[in-house]
């Protein structure tokens, strides 16, 4: 056991936060998602410039020959800032599905991906599915050898920026069914495809997508023909690890403006940090922060164990880090006090994307009922 | 970073299990920490493992440490956890004796340790008193300097299992002129068979003796039973609290716990049905179980901080606060589990003849009792509260 990390995944940690620090600070961020874009191309081709994209992938794949401890790396130092690129979307889960592909989808996109030059978004919710992956009424049908893909995808988060996306569809079975899920490749600018792109309460872009008789070749199919599932669940708990990564750095940094706010605020003549009523919310506040740290490094390592074991630390990890996330936010707005609501101070914007990282690939909810359902030996696993 | 075991952790975990199959006592397999052991029952496989050198792996090799790696040791608590072994108190091996190798002298050393290390010597805690609880600054045991000797009065309480032990270790005033209450206390050790010590029992909640009054009049020990500098004791007591709360997660026997509490609720029923199919109890033992696989990777995090050179600082009160929470947490769900059968009282009955006291199913035994006790965790060792000041002020710096 070692919970020590590299000397490179030091150096990213080190250079990004400095990046960060530099470039990317909270008047930066404002102006950025305010931008008509919502984003920012030259902070994306500095990210590349670092390495960041391609740190988690192979050298085999042309990546630096990390994995996901390093995409934590990178994700936590993007939690502190509120960065708003889409990492996640485009590296972790199209760059975790395409490393699984074939050797052509490879070689049409990991270097894409880890250049910066194309950009993924997962298009896997739907309107009526919440957070079952199996939950679909996107069809693909056979057309020829190839398939017609028609369907609606919800809050595809990053899909305003994408060039691509990655696209779960029914292609065969009925509604819920594990079996029956195919994963497939799809151009923005394929033909059938339009969005319906619109700003996120947390700063983020995203889009309806829909898709209007897309016509994809047998190529664009990932992995196997109606054995998608397994494949789904495996990158979506990668990318669960990584958004506890996420929250972890959005926590750190809430806790301490936080703690820093009560140094300094004055109230019945003395600093409401005296107080220890506020003195021991914040400790419970830190202790959350560091125990939700604790959880994500233990999905993170266990992402390549069994499934069983690699489903149950991703949902652990994410109920833990829900409900921490939950506390923290609300507690940093309350001890802020009226400030704490204005849109002027940073800490809300946290509080925001924390409120909304619960919602991503699960909430606490869906989580424990899925790790209570893979802990009953005894019990049928019920289907995701 | 990985969580791999290496072919050598693989080979000593093997080597451990071995070990604890082979030697544990047969006796008390699955007696667990039971209050009502014997003086002998509570040191018997302290002093297994003393002839084996593994009584004190925590200890600086010099001393009789074993040396392991935070792995190791973690490996050696998840092993004992599965029998539910009888480990060595804290109050000689964790406690007093890390005070002793850090500010004793050689000869105390050459004294106290060896016997702490085989389970021939049993230690207790004189720390709090009637009006020194959390307020731990404000002992008013004094200690008197008479020629070669110090000479001690007051009462101290909660001095756990004192009626067995053979030593103690005493906070005492040794200034009352002393500017700060911190200031002006002094670590003394004291033989429990001096004359002027008298130990009286205090019943519990939960029906057990557990912990006493210790009273002291006119106690005359040697001198040369100060540890540390004559009022620098404080020094010596909060690091001595740091030690007590590294250990105090309990992570190993909390999932050994879980282990048992799943095995409860399949075994009892609602509606005809094992209770841990119902959908609210499960999600309890869930969330129960989530939190602590937090609390697993916070102390995994913390030993390997440690064996990099880190002694335990104040991290180690998350340990303690997460760690009591659980293990109180753990009692209560075990408790309403077994439904009814935690009501009759175990050790309040009277034999029926067949050699089995209880009533009910055998896992429902000692379970209301059990939660009433673990209600002390969150208390001793320095109450919660007092771990969250103990954050704010060397963490946060408020």
């Amino acid at each position: 056991m070692d919970f020590n990390f590299t000397e490179e995944q030091g150096m990213i940690r080190d250079s990004l936060s400095r990046l960060i620090r530099e470039q990317y600070d909270f008047d930066t961020r404002r102006k950025v998602v305010a931008s008509k874009e919502g984003w920012s191309p030259a902070m994306w081709a500095q990210f590349a410039e670092l390495g960041l994209l391609m740190a988690p992938f192979s050298e085999e794949d042309g990546g630096l020959g990390g994995g996901p401890i390093d995409a934590m790396v990178v994700m936590e130092e993007f939690g502190k800032g509120l960065v708003v690129e889409p990492y996640l979307p485009s590296v972790v889960c199209g760059g975790g599905f395409l490393k699984r592909g074939s050797d052509a989808q490879k070689a049409e996109h990991l270097a894409g991906i880890m250049s910066g030059e194309q950009i993924f978004a997962f298009a896997y919710a739907e309107p009526r599915g919440r957070y079952n992956l199996a939950d679909l009424e996107t069809t693909a049908k056979k057309d020829g050898s190839g398939f017609s893909i028609n369907g609606h995808k919800a809050v595809v988060v990053g899909a305003p920026w994408a060039t691509h996306f990655i696209v779960t569809a029914r292609t065969s079975g009925g509604r819920r069914d594990a079996k029956g899920v195919t994963v497939f490749v799809v151009a923005k600018d394929a033909k059938g495809v339009s969005t319906r792109d619109y700003p996120t309460v947390d700063g983020r872009r995203a889009s309806e997508v829909y898709f209007e008789n897309v016509s994809v070749s047998a190529d664009a199919v990932v992995g196997e023909v109606d054995n998608g599932l397994p494949l789904v669940e495996l990158v979506t708990d990668e990318a669960i690890a990584a958004l506890c990564a996420e929250a972890c750095g959005a926590m750190k940094v809430a806790h301490e403006m936080t703690v820093e706010y009560s140094r300094n605020r004055k109230q019945f003549g003395t600093a409401i940090g005296k107080f220890q009523v506020l003195q021991h919310r914040m400790v419970d506040m830190f202790m959350e922060h560091e125990q939700s740290v604790s959880m994500t490094y233990m999905a993170t390592l266990k992402v390549d164990e069994d499934e069983v074991t690699r489903k149950k630390a991703a949902s652990a990890a994410k109920v833990r880090i829900g409900q921490a996330g939950r506390f923290v936010g609300q507690q940093a707005i309350q001890i802020h006090g009226g400030m704490g609501m204005t849109d002027e101070m940073a800490v809300g914007h946290y509080f925001k994307r924390l409120t909304m990282i619960d919602a991503e690939f699960g909430n606490v909810d869906h989580h424990l009922k899925r790790y209570t359902e893979l802990s009953a030996v005894d019990l049928p696993v019920a289907a995701e | 970073m990985n969580l791999d075991f290496s072919p050598e952790e693989v080979a000593f975990r093997d080597e451990v299990r071995t070990f604890i199959t082979e030697n544990y006592p047969k006796e008390l397999a699955g007696v667990g920490t039971r209050e009502d052991l014997t003086r002998d029952e509570f040191l018997a496989w302290h002093k297994i493992l003393g002839k084996k050198g593994w009584s004190v792996p925590a200890w600086p090799e010099k001393y009789g440490g074993t040396g392991w790696t935070s792995t190791q040791r973690y490996i050696w608590s998840e092993e004992n956890a599965r029998v539910d072994a009888i480990m060595p108190l804290p109050f000689g091996a964790a406690m007093v004796a890390p005070v002793i190798y850090t500010f004793g002298t050689e000869e105390q050393k050459k004294e106290y340790l060896p016997g702490i290390k085989s389970g021939d010597v049993w230690w207790c805690q004189g720390y709090s008193e009637p009006g020194a609880g959390s307020d731990l600054a404000s002992v008013k045991t004094t200690a008197v300097r008479d020629g070669d000797e110090w000479v001690i009065n007051g009462q101290k309480t909660w001095t756990t299992l004192a009626q067995f032990a053979d030593w103690g270790f005493f906070l005492c005033r040794t200034d009352p002129t002393a500017k700060k209450p911190q200031e002006g206390i002094s670590f003394i050790l004291v033989n429990m068979k001096t004359p002027g010590v008298e130990v009286r029992p205090i019943k519990l909640i939960d029906g057990g003796h557990e912990v006493n009054e210790t009273w002291l009049t006119d106690v005359r020990v040697p001198v040369g039973n100060l540890v540390g500098k004559e009022n620098e004791g404080w020094t010596c007591a909060k690091f001595l609290l740091a030690h007590e709360r590294s250990g105090i997660a309990g992570v190993a026997r909390s999932k050994r716990g879980v282990e048992k509490l799943r095995a409860i609720a399949s075994e009892e029923l609602v509606d005809g049905k094992p209770l841990i199919q119902s959908g609210d109890f499960a999600r309890k033992i869930s969330q129960l179980e989530i939190d602590l696989t937090a609390l697993e990777f916070t102390e995994l995090r913390t030993l390997a901080a440690e064996s990099a050179g880190k002694g335990p600082g104040p991290e180690s009160s998350i340990l303690k606060i997460k760690g009591t929470e659980i293990q109180q947490r753990l009692t209560e769900l075990t408790l309403e589990a077994v439904g009814n059968y935690a009501a009759p009282y175990t050790a309040g009955m009277e034999p029926d003849g067949s050699n089995e006291r209880g009533v009910g199913p055998d896992h429902s035994n000692f379970t209301a009792e059990t939660y009433f006790n673990m209600r002390k965790t969150s208390i001793y060792g320095g109450s919660n509260e007092i771990q969250r000041n103990i954050i704010s002020k060397m963490i946060l710096g408020l």
